[in-house]
């Protein structure tokens, strides 16, 4: 179902479109990934699992995940919550999830192989906070830059955040993140960077310092002098039974599909996870008119900050902390979900299991860095349970063991996205610096960046962080 | 139970003016405990009523000898903590201001049904104003409030629910 009045957001829909899916005609608005369509029409079944032939949906919806594979036109194995829909294409489900490449199809498509070869100074994967952060500061020290993005849109998770951000004004504070997406992208000066979007960075050669990236049918081969990764997260996943049926999603793709794409994702959601994420992301089903019916967090504390938990409350959406999800219920979706006390040593409390009636259950239990593309350039690699997983050792300026690489945002730890932004700034002086030399100017910019990072991770929510960035820097060199 | 079992702030753990204040006129209640990194509350008081001192993660704190109960900081924090409380005037109702991001938002007039801190129905209130503020797109929903209930009301739900 698509929003139509939305207290802060305003939905421009594109023309009005219709495509095939396995013989039937889909209503869908151009600017709409082929997923967020299909959940429109009522289909959440887009793919199934290996072996049982399980249904299975889309989780992430951010092309992070592949649990929305589908064969379009021809062309096995789409992201379909990335691919955006136009008018009469073919969308069919793959049989075992995985389709096989089609040749005749790929000849068709790759008649004349492109391959465009770009050099510049910084290229910067990820078009998120951190990224486009990278590119603004980069660019203000003298460096030519090139953005890929796998998205269609700048911004990464900032086109759906509707609430206003925290911090203080040079962090954008009080600004809705959607805002602070368009803010980026139009501080982005034109003659200095160039933008590539849809388009996902498949590889790093090291010894030809050389990325390779893919999309819309063309290879692009990008030669930087110095490369700032900013790839930001992907959705952990929690096990209990059920957990694979469509109508299980990660909070990013709720907000994915309510606050970029303008469609509810159910009409009762049960939330799982007490973060600030998931007590945000239940704030903004209620002005979507979607019901929340509780949220469970497994901690005996509540891990979202008092004004967002408080929010929800007073809007009588219930938190039961010492409590998880024991079991989906459903055949081919969710129909509801079983949720159960936990005690002191995690175990759960027989007899307390209660039943509840939704059809959309929400996991908001934390990220994990997208490190993919460091580990493979060779970048000395620790697991940092406080940051997330496994992250790139760095040193203060965000320089991985690789000389030349950096990290910034939630690839380099998982934080927020007012730290993210100044994480990216700092590596666009720190790679700008390394490539036309330090000026007092950019060690003073790069003093207080740092001034202001410490200064939001000083308080009792920046500890894990704190803690994550000192165990990374401290435990050995390069 | 704390907040940080169930999101519910004790109304011990809120500043308030004294008596003399609370009877001058409006004023501004920040339902912010817990240190987080922020400041917009202390940045935009037009009245410098509201300080953070120190490190941003220290708690805001209000001098209601400045403070005007004008309402800017109520649609500019990010947390929707912050409440404008007028118990000025004689009768047996007050004036409660709740920032109210929803649709369709109340009209002058129109009886709400006004909800505690935890979400549970309190009674009834006449909605007084609402002041829209397009910059912040947070509305700030003014409603009458029965005195005894004025430290209870902080949020409000339309009679036959919303959208």
């Amino acid at each position: 179902m698509r929003i139509k009045r939305h207290p802060i957001l305003t939905f421009e829909r594109g023309r009005e479109i219709t495509f095939d899916f396995e013989g039937r005609k889909i209503k869908a608005y151009e600017g709409e990934s082929i997923a967020a369509s299909l959940h429109a029409a009522g289909i959440r079944v887009l793919s199934e699992s290996l072996r049982f032939h399980r249904p299975r949906g889309f989780f992430c919806a951010i092309g992070k995940c592949s649990s929305c594979l589908m064969e379009v036109d021809g062309v096995p194995n789409v992201r379909t919550c990335i691919e955006p829909v136009r008018p009469g294409i073919k969308v069919r489900r793959q049989k075992g999830g995985i389709g096989r490449i089609n040749i005749e199809v790929e000849k068709k498509i790759h008649q004349k192989p492109q391959l465009e070869t770009v050099k510049t100074d910084i290229a910067v994967v990820g078009g998120g906070p951190a990224g486009l952060s990278a590119a603004i500061y980069g660019a203000k020290y003298g460096a030519r830059i090139v953005v890929v993005e796998e998205n269609p849109r700048l911004g990464g998770q900032l086109i759906k955040q509707t609430h206003k951000f925290f911090g203080s004004h040079s962090q954008f504070a009080s600004v809705r993140g959607i805002e602070i997406a368009e803010r980026l992208s139009g501080e982005i000066p034109g003659d200095k960077v160039d933008i590539i979007t849809h388009s996902s960075v498949v590889g790093y050669f090291p010894e030809e310092k050389t990325l390779i990236a893919y999309g819309e049918g063309k290879l692009i081969k990008i030669v930087p002098e110095r490369l700032i990764v900013a790839t930001g997260a992907q959705e952990n996943f929690l096990p209990f039974e059920g957990n694979d049926l469509p109508g299980v999603y990660g909070a990013g793709a709720i907000q994915t599909l309510m606050n970029v794409y303008g469609i509810i994702p159910g009409n009762k959601v049960l939330m799982v996870g007490a973060g600030n994420i998931g007590v945000i992301v239940s704030y903004q089903l209620l002005q979507a008119g979607v019901k929340v019916a509780a949220i469970v967090e497994a901690m005996p504390k509540i891990g979202a900050y008092q004004v967002h938990a408080s929010k929800v409350a007073r809007a009588g959406v219930p938190i039961y902390t010492r409590h998880t999800i024991k079991k989906a219920i459903g055949k081919e979706k969710v129909e509801g979900a079983v949720i159960v006390a936990l005690d002191e040593k995690w175990n759960e409390v027989p007899g307390t299991e209660q039943e509840l009636e939704v059809d959309t259950i929400c996991l908001a239990i934390g990220l994990t860095p997208s490190t993919e593309l460091l580990s493979q350039a060779g970048c000395e690699m620790r697991y940092i349970p406080e940051l997330g997983g496994p992250v790139p050792w760095h040193d203060e300026d965000l320089e991985t063991s690789v000389s030349g690489i950096y990290v910034a945002g939630d690839a380099s730890g998982i934080d927020e996205a007012s730290t993210a932004m100044l994480e990216g700034r700092l590596t666009g002086v720190a790679a700008a610096e390394d490539l036309f030399g330090a000026t007092k100017t950019t060690r003073k910019e790069k003093e207080e960046i740092i001034r202001a990072l410490d200064e939001l991770r000083e308080g009792p929510f920046g500890e894990r962080v704190r803690i994550g960035k000192q165990k990374l820097l401290t435990g050995g060199a390069r | 139970m704390s907040y940080l079992e169930n999101g519910i702030v004790s109304p011990e753990e809120i500043t308030l003016p004294d008596e003399k204040r609370r009877k001058k006129g409006p004023y501004a209640v920040i339902e912010c405990v817990q240190r987080i990194p922020c400041d917009p509350c202390a940045s935009s008081c037009p009245f410098k009523a509201i300080t953070i001192e120190g490190s941003i993660n220290e708690l805001p704190r209000i001098n209601y000898e400045l403070c005007t109960g004008c309402g800017v900081c109520v649609s500019l924090c990010p947390g929707l903590a912050i409440f404008i409380i007028d118990e000025s005037k004689e009768g047996e109702e007050g004036i409660v201001g709740i920032p109210y991001e929803f649709l369709p938002l109340p009209e002058a007039g129109e009886e709400v049904i006004l909800l505690d801190r935890g979400g549970k129905e309190i009674g009834k209130g006449k909605v007084e104003r609402v002041k829209k503020d397009k910059k912040t797109k947070t509305p700030v929903v003014y409603v009458r409030v029965p005195r005894e209930r004025i430290m209870d009301a902080r949020f409000i739900k339309r009679e036959g629910g919303n959208d």
